[in-house]
């Protein structure tokens, strides 16, 4: 058999090495990528203001989402204390602020849906009614479609921490999904401050 | 530094017994070792490559004598659409990408990518892409014929691609294509900036990076943040199709104009995330070829970053003619005329490597000299193009293509085929043919300015772009036939390309590990690579570790 | 056989320099827009130029100079990592050299999109359409179709012409290079340019977006004539179409078939119940030189062919062949060649 040698430079000295952690790393890179599409559809939303040719306007049509707004952002303080919990390997406390976080996720869909029901049913807003419609319907689509991504990654979660899988050393890609999770939070104030507050 | 001679492994290229076909197809199917799959990226762009460039002949064919009728205005627009959308997303993107994939683990002294099962994702959604925009040939049926192939130019202006003027689906299997690619493209890029900062060996601090790391992490940063914006683009335009939205519907009130800017925001980082790879091909390959280091690899480094932020300033240098009043045109005028000042710090950087070294005249150097020359010419006409009233006569004519295509080809694909010469060895075991690669290059570089050169005349002429045919008597007909005589030079130089690449796998010389007596952690390994890579985790001091193995009494870690 | 003819025909074509000569340089202005261009294009070439002779010389210079020799020794050459110094002096340089184009580029745009109107300019509104032009003088009552007259401008006394430009579909850009840059036609949108051609004269274009399958046939023909002559014109074009016509039945007989026609869906004859718009006015339709929007001599045998079939000459061209049979299509055309 024939063999080659080839001189790889090794050193004996020890001095320690430490890189960050790649999970969350790969995570800020997507929350990099995923914040520059939503930059751009709250561009068109904003340049768009004022422009519809016809239809209902923002003012005629939205009411503030406080309830909502609070549940999500208050999953937020629920899923830092599941990863917190999970690191002093408290998995009790960490299946419960997952359960939290999952619920509030989900109350603000149910929100979200309703609000929709209601543009929709009463007030005759779709995508094509104007242009109002046609960027407030895919800005906020756009974000609820994460948080059902969000939510559906904790769930997983969830059950697999019901079940007793879950540990301590899980806690770093816990802190990863975390990331995500505080990223759809802050889109969310982007979202309402650009749509409910800067556009009605 | 210690060093030892590390057994390595057997040598693959005399070793491997003949396999079943089955197992090598589900081998290769189903990896996520980064060198396959860098390969397979490579492969695909390569048979790209041929479509795309057929494509352009064909167009040319055209347009060598006015009011030609060799193919009809239909075929010729879905020509020029495919043409541009596959070099671009097909064979531009796939082919560095898959460059980066093989060598960014090998440069910096680890095991593979941060995330091999992400990576083998991005690359058969990327594949999936380039079938899909192939597949409408056959499956984009619509209404009166209008299917088939999408026709809309590769930048797909609104409101030409709004389903009253584009009926049938040939637009959305361009929109849709280069979404998915675009999703490839987003983990690959994911995958190297995670792998960089995450998985260097032991002493490679990020200024001891070979600047071809430095190069891909600058353009990865630039995906996220450039592909996005088309990503959401073309959301907004198959909801405008399908959903009735009214994103670019002018007759709504929308703006066929914020097509244009979401379009560009895109489109000028990305032809900075084609080059920037192709620079650190050249940052490697020139060093090597004059027996220097870099000169100024801190400037460097920081003329790629300063690149990569700037080109997010300047995207409606493309839309000069669009009526954006004095204040717009004069920023962007700015901007882009700013970015041509890192932009030469690099040439110069290159130019003074070559000074007082020992210029070794292979083909991968040769390639990189040409790149040199011709990626200066490219610049200039840059210059030119970013004029604003300058502009206002040259934007949409056959000067942009020129430039562009002086760009492209001139510059990154020449730069890829020295790439390939330089590397081929380490990927096979085996050099590629000195003599047919100097032929290729001869011929192909003959063409490339017969028609390159020539093209930019037909422009200051007055001929637009995008046209099927043209009037005769405007001076325009010679020049178009000599492009396409260049045309034809180029195709049989890329075609021996492609025959040495195949008969070198079979006949080329034994490589060895390191056949160019290079500097970089990717010759420590044996040729081809084990899948490991390395049999120990490498520890490096400086820049040029193998330099410092070879000059023990004249390290580098004494100069940086 | 073809490529050899081909190819003689270039040969001469090189001889006889018509590449020097064509009506579509950007190198021969008429007009102030596209002669400040040119002499901006001179100064930026002249820069770009010298960069390249001398950027250009030292690489080939390095490249001859420091080649490997046999005889050289096998130690390495020296090894420089760089030099703070000569990055400074190639970063400074080349600033002063891009702040020096800018300023230069900035009174130029500031001359061309910035300069004030005189009160004795002509308005022209300029719609883009797939596959022609419709140009329209508000002030003046005229409505015609992809020959545009221009009076001729004496610097003197400036009468440039302000073309206000938008687009019923897709987008398109004037581009006539001797007078002025281009410009896009977007619908939605307004843009405006100047053009003041100082020598009368035809200019040559053609649409510079693409704008569809015919993209390559919108082709521009701008006619500067002097005042006297533009005012002829303009005197012509406000006339609405002759109404008598009874003394040619076979143009009495075409009138008829005309108006009874889907013709006047699409277009306007001014005086008639013939008021299209989605198509060019033909009220003076004789009055031009070329039909198709400029790649069709206007004679009636072309009109005809035309009328039976656009396709065929223009494939992809958005007026449909209206079917008409052979009587029909002899007295249209004969209707259609009396409206000068």
């Amino acid at each position: 058999m024939m063999q080659t040698t080839s001189s790889i430079p090794i050193s004996t000295s020890e001095q320690p090495w430490v890189l960050p952690h790649r999970g969350i790393v790969g995570m800020t890179c997507l929350i990099i990528a995923e914040s520059a599409i939503f930059l751009i559809f709250v561009v068109a939303y904003v340049y768009y203001i004022g422009r519809s040719l016809s239809g209902p306007t923002p003012a005629q049509v939205l009411e503030l989402p406080i309830l909502s707004t609070i549940c999500l952002l208050s999953s937020s303080i629920t899923i830092h204390y599941a990863v917190g919990a999970l690191r002093k390997d408290n998995v009790r406390g960490c299946t419960l602020g997952l359960a939290g976080t999952v619920l509030l996720g989900a109350v603000f869909l149910m929100m979200t849906a309703r609000e929709w029901y209601h543009l929709i049913h009463d007030f005759g807003l779709t995508i094509r009614t104007n242009l109002f419609g046609t960027t407030f319907y895919s800005l906020v689509g756009l974000h609820a479609s994460h948080v059902v991504v969000g939510l559906t990654m904790l769930t997983i979660a969830l059950a697999l921490s019901l079940r007793g899988s879950v540990t301590e050393e899980h806690a770093e890609r816990l802190e990863v999904l975390s990331l995500y999770w505080h990223f759809v939070d802050g889109v969310w104030v982007v979202v309402f401050t650009v749509v409910y507050v800067l556009g009605r | 530094m210690a060093h030892a001679p590390v057994v390595a492994v057997i040598d693959q290229t005399l070793e491997t017994k003949r396999r079943p076909p089955f197992d090598v197809v589900y081998e290769w199917v189903t990896t996520v070792d980064h060198k396959k799959i860098g390969l397979m990226y490579i492969a695909y762009a390569l048979i790209f490559l041929l479509i795309a460039g057929f494509e352009a002949v064909l167009m040319r064919i055209q347009l060598a004598v006015p009011n030609n009728h060799f193919v009809s205005p239909q075929v010729f627009n879905r020509l020029f659409t495919m043409h541009g959308t596959t070099m671009v997303f097909f064979m531009g993107m796939p082919i560095l990408f898959g460059f980066a994939n093989y060598l960014v683990p090998l440069m910096i002294g680890a095991r593979d990518m941060a995330f091999p099962r992400l990576n083998a994702f991005s690359f058969w959604i990327s594949a999936f892409g380039g079938l899909l925009l192939y597949f409408s040939y056959l499956g984009g049926d619509g209404l009166y014929g209008m299917g088939s192939a999408p026709d809309v130019g590769w930048f797909a202006y609104a409101p030409l691609t709004a389903k009253v003027f584009s009926p049938g689906h040939s637009t959305d299997y361009w929109t849709l294509s280069i979404l998915l690619s675009g999703i490839g493209t987003t983990g690959t890029a994911l995958n190297i900036m995670t792998t960089t900062i995450c998985m260097r060996c032991k002493g490679m601090k990020l200024t001891r990076m070979p600047l071809f790391v430095w190069l891909m992490v600058v353009t990865s940063f630039l995906v996220f943040v450039a592909v996005s914006p088309l990503t959401a683009a073309q959301i907004m335009l198959t909801l405008d199709r399908y959903l009735g939205a009214h994103f670019f519907d002018t007759q709504a009130g929308g703006s066929a104009v914020l097509w244009m800017h979401f379009f560009w925001i895109f489109g000028h980082p990305e032809v900075y995330i084609l080059v920037l790879p192709a620079f650190g091909f050249i940052s490697e390959m020139i060093p090597v070829f004059s027996r220097k280091a870099i000169f100024g690899y801190p400037a460097m480094v920081a003329a790629s970053v300063a690149i990569g932020f700037i080109s997010l300033s300047v995207w409606a240098h493309h839309m000069f003619t669009v009526g954006m009043g004095p204040a717009g045109n004069t920023f962007f005028v700015f901007s882009t005329m700013v970015i041509s000042v890192p932009t030469g710090i690099k040439i110069f950087n290159w130019l003074a490597t070559l000074w007082g070294g020992k210029i070794i005249f292979k083909v991968p150097m040769m390639f990189s000299l040409a790149f040199l020359f011709q990626f200066l010419v490219a610049g200039l006409t840059g210059i030119m193009l970013s004029s604003a009233p300058f502009n206002w006569q040259l934007s949409a004519s056959y000067f942009v293509i020129a430039h562009f295509h002086y760009v492209l080809v001139g510059a990154i694909v020449t730069a890829l085929f020295g790439a390939f010469y330089y590397w081929y060895p380490k990927v096979t075991g085996r050099m590629m043919s000195e003599t047919l690669g100097k032929w290729h290059f001869w011929l192909f570089i003959i063409g490339f300015h017969l028609t390159f050169d020539v093209m930019h005349v037909p422009g200051l002429l007055g001929m637009p772009r995008r046209i099927y045919t043209y009037e005769a008597g405007r001076g325009w007909e010679t020049l178009n036939f000599i492009i396409g005589i260049g045309a034809l030079f180029q195709t049989v130089g890329t075609l021996i390309f492609v025959y040495n690449m195949v008969r070198s796998y079979y006949h080329g010389e034994i490589a060895g590990h390191d056949p160019w007596d290079a500097w970089t952690l990717e010759w420590a390994t044996p040729s081809p690579p084990p899948v490991y890579n390395f049999a120990v985790e490498p520890t490096v001091r400086s820049r040029r570790p193998l330099w410092d193995l070879k000059h023990p009494e004249d390290p580098d870690e004494n100069y940086e | 056989m073809l490529p050899t003819v081909a190819a003689m025909n270039h040969l001469s074509v090189l001889a006889d320099g018509a590449i020097l000569r064509s009506p579509t340089t950007i190198f021969d202005p008429a007009a102030t827009p596209a002669r400040s261009a040119f002499e901006l294009s001179m100064l930026v070439l002249g820069v770009t130029a010298g960069i390249f002779l001398v950027v250009g010389g030292l690489m080939l210079y390095a490249v001859i100079r420091f080649r490997y020799r046999p005889s050289d020794s096998e130690r390495e050459p020296p090894q420089i990592y760089g030099s703070n110094q000569i990055e400074l002096s190639w970063t400074v340089i080349p600033i002063l050299i891009v702040v020096m184009l800018f300023l230069s580029t900035t009174r130029v745009i500031l001359d061309t999109e910035a300069a004030p109107k005189p009160a004795s300019s002509v308005d022209v509104t300029v719609i883009g359409h797939q596959f022609w032009w419709e140009y329209r003088y508000p002030k003046l009552g005229v409505v015609t179709a992809n020959e545009l007259h221009v009076p001729v401008s004496d610097p003197a006394k400036p009468m440039p012409t302000y073309l206000a430009m938008s687009s019923a579909d897709t987008d398109h850009s004037f581009w006539v290079p001797r007078l002025a840059g281009k410009m896009d036609l977007i619908p939605n949108r307004l843009n405006t340019m100047w053009i003041d051609p100082q020598e009368p004269g035809l200019y040559l274009g053609q649409c510079a977006q693409y704008c569809g399958t015919q993209h390559a046939k919108m082709l521009l023909r701008v006619y500067a004539q002097s005042p006297e002559d533009f005012a002829a014109w303009i005197k012509q074009q406000q006339r609405p179409a002759e109404q008598d016509v009874s003394a040619n039945p076979a143009v009495a007989e075409g009138q008829t078939v005309f108006m009874h026609s889907a013709c006047i869906n699409c277009h306007t004859i001014a005086g008639t119940v013939a008021t299209g718009r989605y198509g060019p006015d033909l009220t003076h339709l004789e009055s031009r030189d070329t039909i198709a929007s400029g790649p069709i001599q206007n004679t009636p045998e072309n009109l005809r062919k035309w009328i039976a079939n656009p396709n065929s000459m223009k494939p992809g061209v958005l007026m449909p062949s209206m079917h008409l049979n052979d009587h029909d299509l002899d007295v249209i055309t004969a209707y259609l060649v009396t409206l000068h």
